[in-house]
């Protein structure tokens, strides 16, 4: 190259200066935790059909039943055990009630219980094991050793136990439920708050005069709500399942109201020579508990740090 | 070890009384007398309250019930006057025990086996594949799997008998129906943890020894990765032998579960409870023995107690 001669000179160069305002321009804009998570949660394609399932069920639960004409408690002997066809799409049962009203009036108390009791619980589980791990000392103390000894009595025997005195129904399904539900909840919490609570922004806090509640319910809660939200979201399908163990025992819900539990402990008495009337119930059972453990999976992909890289 | 046996045994006791205690003040809850349904004469009545002794004030009636259980009697039914819970159990109990020990052996041998294939395929097909059927596991309640098994190998394939329980081809479809879900959990513990052990020094300096990655697998990683899965068994032979409430009743099994819903389906709640007791205490005590064997074979957690 001829470079030898033509030396390097000031003017082969330019002042570009310093935009200072561009420099400080923010190029995205800034997303908090939520939207973050939510970010993440939109990419994972298998969350997302869960969600997409459990907010489908959630709609036909509410409309389904009046998209035919037939209700859900009429009984009809000149159509008994009718298999899906035009006219009932799910078929009759044995007393000739519409299968398609039984089965979305089913998922109304079906996911209405699940979602109930998991929130029931997760609400009692949040103030228990937040009191528990912000107090600490003899107060942590007595409720840690009480929950101890309740979570080794089997959780099936209780609600069980609950169940017999209660009487069947609705409520005192979601009772029995709740009564040891929220044990799982506490410890979680308790050991989030444990964690959370040395910290240097609850010092700040402490420092500047937060009250108790304070501290509790603006600081410690809302830094754990991302291991609550997982585990709501995991308790969900337990809870949907133990209604449907249940009444499928014939310990929950009884007719002429219904539940998927319930149509499949009563489809299960035919179902060899009429499988449609267990399968219905029970497909819907099963995808419905598939969602949302795939939409807890995701969901804790989503919001735990500590699998970020 | 001494001490962390004692410890635990006097957990197990606290909770064996607080769950007898919790029956007996519920059965009190329960509306109506025993002997609401029978049309008797006022004197006949008291003379079986009094036979029962159910005349007597609540703190004596509870010494009684609490002698009683250490006698190892679980009540009596109201229905059949000649039949006790001790009787149902005895006769109906190894059934549901074989069925139960069936499916916790099965549902660990094959759940754990899972789970390491998972860890060790990471990421590729046969890890999608088994936390494919996990999760399908943990998501099909057991009372779907029993009746869809039925219907594609006896009913349409005509392999397997459908119901009863008479010989080795009668227990396969009720053990896997059973274990599924148990088996699920295992497989997906396992593979977290073995996942988890993976990266811990020990394995790297067995790799740096020189050992072959068979022995690198089978004696460091598995066997620190197994830990993990005994703390679960004391919680899913709960579930497992709850479970066979409804197993029983889809196969026809003459265990305790079909005893169990024959009571609450005849209202029999004296009967059903003195089940339910038998039943807490007995997974009570499983919960216990795992608590020992967990001791046992990792010396860390009796240290840390």
């Amino acid at each position: 190259m001829q470079t030898s001669n033509s030396a390097i000179t000031k003017e082969m160069f330019e002042h570009v200066g310093k935009n200072v305002s561009q420099m400080e321009a923010i190029a995205r804009p800034s997303i908090t935790y939520w939207q973050d998570a939510w970010r993440r949660l939109k990419q994972n394609k298998v969350a997302m059909l869960g969600l997409v399932i459990i907010i489908l069920y959630t709609v036909l639960a509410i409309v389904g039943p009046y998209m035919t004409p037939y209700d859900y408690r009429t009984t009809n002997t000149e159509e008994i055990d009718q298999p899906p066809s035009a006219k009932h799409w799910f078929g009759t049962d044995t007393l000739g009630r519409d299968l398609w009203a039984r089965t979305w009036m089913g998922a109304r108390v079906s996911l209405s219980i699940g979602f109930l009791a998991a929130f029931l619980n997760a609400f009692i589980g949040v103030i228990i094991g937040g009191i528990s791990g912000y107090f600490g000392g003899k107060v942590d103390m007595v409720i840690m050793r009480a929950i101890d000894i309740l979570y080794a009595i089997p959780y099936m025997i209780i609600v069980i136990l609950m169940m017999v005195v209660l009487g069947q129904g609705i409520m005192p399904l979601v009772i029995a439920m709740i009564a040891v539900g929220w044990l799982n909840m506490a410890r979680l919490v308790r050991g989030q708050v444990l964690q959370l609570k040395e910290q240097e922004f609850v010092l700040a806090a402490k420092v500047l005069g937060a009250s108790h509640a304070r501290i509790i319910f603006k600081h410690l809660i809302p830094n754990a709500l991302g291991v609550i939200l997982v585990n709501l979201t995991m308790s969900v399908p337990s809870a949907i399942f133990t209604e449907a163990f249940l009444s499928f025992i014939g310990l929950g819900v009884v007719p002429p109201h219904s539940s998927w539990g319930q149509l499949a402990y009563y489809g299960i008495q035919s179902f060899r020579v009429r499988p449609y009337q267990l399968f219905i119930p029970a497909f819907f059972i099963s995808t419905t508990m598939l969602s949302l453990n795939l939409l807890g999976d995701g969901l804790r992909d989503a919001l735990d740090p500590r699998l970020r890289s | 070890m001494g001490r962390y046996i004692l410890n635990r045994l006097f957990v197990s006791l606290v909770t064996a009384w607080v769950l007898v205690t919790i029956v007996f003040f519920l059965v009190r809850l329960l509306p109506g007398d025993p002997f609401l349904s029978e049309k008797v004469t006022p004197e006949i009545k008291a003379n079986m309250m009094r036979y029962y002794g159910l005349d007597k004030p609540i703190h004596i009636q509870y010494m009684t019930f609490l002698k009683n259980l250490l006698k190892g009697d679980f009540g009596y039914s109201l229905r059949y006057k000649n039949r006790t819970v001790n009787e149902v159990i005895k006769q109906a109990f190894p059934y549901s025990a074989d069925l139960g020990i069936r499916a916790v052996i099965f549902a660990t041998i094959v759940g754990v086996t899972l789970g390491i294939i998972a860890a060790l395929n990471r990421n590729r097909t046969w890890d999608y594949l088994a936390m494919f059927i996990a999760i399908v596991g943990v998501s099909v309640p057991s009372f779907v799997i029993g009746p869809l098994l039925q219907y594609v190998f006896a009913t349409k394939l005509n392999l397997l008998p459908v119901s009863q329980w008479k010989g080795f081809s009668y227990t396969i479809m009720p053990t896997f129906a059973l274990s599924l879900s148990s088996l699920a959990l295992m497989a997906r513990l396992m593979r977290a943890s073995m996942l988890d052990v993976v990266n811990q020094d020990y394995i790297k300096t067995a790799k740096a020894k020189g050992l072959s990655p068979f022995q690198i697998i089978w004696k460091h990683q598995i066997r620190n990765a197994i830990l993990p899965v005994i703390t679960v068994l004391g919680p899913v032979t709960a579930t497992l032998l709850t479970g066979t409430f409804v197993i029983e009743q889809i196969f026809a099994i003459p265990g305790l579960g079909k005893f169990y819903i024959l009571g609450i389906q005849n209202l029999d709640y004296s009967l059903v409870l003195g089940m339910t007791t038998f039943y807490g205490l007995f997974l009570i005590a499983a919960n216990f023995v795992v608590d020992i064997i967990y001791g046992l074979v990792d010396p860390r957690i009796r240290i840390a107690r």
